[in-house]
């Protein structure tokens, strides 16, 4: 792969969404201020620019294992919107780690916006690893992300998703939907922390269509000062399978945090389980952290940092 | 040396639960003992920081605690082990190894604590303080954070407390070498026969005051023989 020929405060916001500028080898598509950037595609891997669409097709060869796929987004210019169609094509048998994610930086004064519609249509017996991260900086106007997946697992598939957004995220609608054949599952495990007067909406959907298909999604999220977070998941089971959801969520300051759990069994069969917690941080767990030796802000940051670790 | 001097803690709601205690610690292995309501626990927290007592001062090594904070005093040399130790989503038992020794502990180093408290190391020290971890369990860990702090005094409140018969056996020979293994102080609120029979000294804690404080040769007959029955039921007889 040639050179990559980008700023360093470019390379700065690929190394916050976890991606290392010398990583983009192989199979990768670098999309940056709202255009394609570099892309390049291996001999498992083709990855092709929509010709009706923004975005990219990304095709992977049934048998591929031990592939990692890098797709981030920078936006670095001040009031982009960026919308992007992703699709995803994975064979059979197939083994391969996706890393994707989003970084604004805006210093000027207009809104900046991704919207990343990420469309999965993975084939049977594969495992994909799913790895998105967002985040934000600047001082100047709002950095906006509204990130989809859309999910589709064959027979026997497996999708394990973790998706975080830590900081710098004014406001975000986080969907994901997921239908899951026989045999098939989706691991999802979210972590979010807002704060100042940050908004967060999550959105799950999960639909398990096949005998013996399986979800388990775990939020964690810190909602700080007067940050508002909405946490909406709807697990549908039609068969024989199994569904546990769980949202847990610490509170401080003036947040709020609303948590909208649905549960539906189709089946008579279907296990499905819905837990919540939202509240404060533990006196004791404050308490304990302090009789190590930690101030009660140590203690604080400690807890926080783990939670959403 | 642990100098407690006229300590008294009344509640919020005016209930007496600590009566003018006076105490001059300075032995390796201290029990505290007594019945349900004595006072123990709150005793220990006082001690530690998380119950600030009414009246009376707390003085160790010469030095007066008593109005210091809960971090202040641990980082003075106390430690103290939770009876419910509390559970974490997301920090490891590495994590807490770590943050209890004061420092980055690598994981042949926590590994080795966990070893102490007989944890099968490396099936434990990556794993989260959370519900999937029993009671018993979440004692020993509880127990190899204090050897990980190896402070000037520890006090483990009740680590018998809600650990089933075979987890109690093996907790007794963790309790016996770190007798003979930790350097500083120990005090352990107990109400087990085993565990006071090799403390130095024990206090005995009735009504929130100190009834007797000596030797096991002095404390140990007159604890099980005395008649602790409830008064008010006989007098109803």
């Amino acid at each position: 792969m040639s050179e990559l020929k980008i700023s360093k405060e470019q390379q700065d916001m690929l190394s916050k969404i976890s991606v290392m500028a010398n990583d983009l080898s192989g199979a990768f598509s670098l999309r940056v201020d709202g255009n394609p950037y570099a892309k390049g595609s291996s001999s498992n891997v083709k990855i092709t620019a929509k010709t009706d669409l923004p975005g990219i097709d990304i095709r992977v060869k049934s048998g591929t294992k031990g592939e990692k796929i890098h797709i981030p987004v920078i936006l670095t210019q001040s009031g982009v919107k960026d919308l992007v169609y992703n699709d995803f094509y994975i064979g059979d048998d197939c083994d391969v780690t996706i890393v994707a994610g989003c970084g604004i930086h805006n210093c000027g004064g207009e809104e900046s916006a991704h919207d990343g519609i990420h469309s999965f249509h993975i084939g049977k017996n594969s495992r994909v690893f799913y790895s998105e991260k967002h985040y934000g900086e600047g001082t100047g106007g709002k950095n906006i992300m509204n990130p989809t997946t859309i999910v589709e697992i064959s027979d026997g598939g497996c999708m394990e998703m973790d998706t975080v957004q830590i900081q710098g995220v004014d406001r975000t609608i986080r969907t994901t939907k997921g239908k899951l054949g026989k045999n098939a599952v989706l691991k999802i495990t979210e972590r979010i922390m807002t704060d100042g007067d940050q908004y967060a909406e999550t959105r799950f959907d999960v639909t398990l269509d096949g005998e013996d298909s399986g979800t388990h999604v775990i939020s964690r999220s810190v909602a700080r000062d007067n940050s508002k977070q909405l946490y909406v998941s709807q697990v549908d089971g039609n068969s024989r399978c199994s569904g546990h959801t769980e949202c847990d969520a610490i509170i401080m300051d003036n947040a709020s945090v609303s948590a909208v759990p649905k549960i539906n069994a189709n089946s008579t069969d279907a296990s499905l389980i819905h837990e919540a917690a939202i509240g404060k941080i533990a006196g004791e767990q404050l308490i304990k952290l302090m009789t190590l030796g930690l101030t009660e802000k140590e203690a604080e940051d400690r807890i926080i940092n783990g939670f959403i670790s | 040396m642990l100098e407690i001097k006229n300590l008294s803690y009344v509640t919020p709601e005016g209930k007496k639960i600590l009566d003018d205690i006076n105490l001059c610690v300075d032995d390796k292995f201290v029990a505290i003992t007594g019945p349900n309501g004595s006072g123990k626990s709150t005793l220990a927290k006082v001690i530690a920081g998380i119950i600030m007592p009414t009246e009376g001062r707390i003085i160790m090594d010469g030095t007066d605690i008593t109005d210091m904070s809960i971090t202040e005093r641990a980082r003075s040399g106390i430690t103290f082990a939770f009876q419910q130790p509390v559970r974490f989503k997301g920090i490891t038992v590495h994590d807490m190894i770590s943050i209890a020794a004061g420092r980055e502990v690598n994981c042949e180093e926590a590994c080795k604590y966990l070893s102490e408290v007989g944890l099968c190391a490396m099936e434990y020290v990556s794993r989260e303080i959370n519900d999937s971890l029993s009671g018993g369990e979440l004692k020993r860990i509880e127990i190899a954070m204090a050897f990980a702090r190896s402070t000037k005094l520890t006090i483990f409140d009740e680590p018998e407390a809600g650990i089933d018969l075979w987890s109690f056996q093996s907790l007794i020979k963790v309790f016996e070498r770190m007798n003979s293994q930790v350097g500083g102080n120990i005090m352990i609120i107990s109400h087990q026969e085993r565990i006071l029979s090799f403390a130095q000294k024990i206090i005995l804690l009735s009504a929130g005051k100190v009834e007797a404080y000596g030797t096991q040769e002095e404390i140990m007959p007159g604890i099980f023989t005395d008649n602790r029955e409830c008064k008010c039921a006989a007098e109803v007889l």
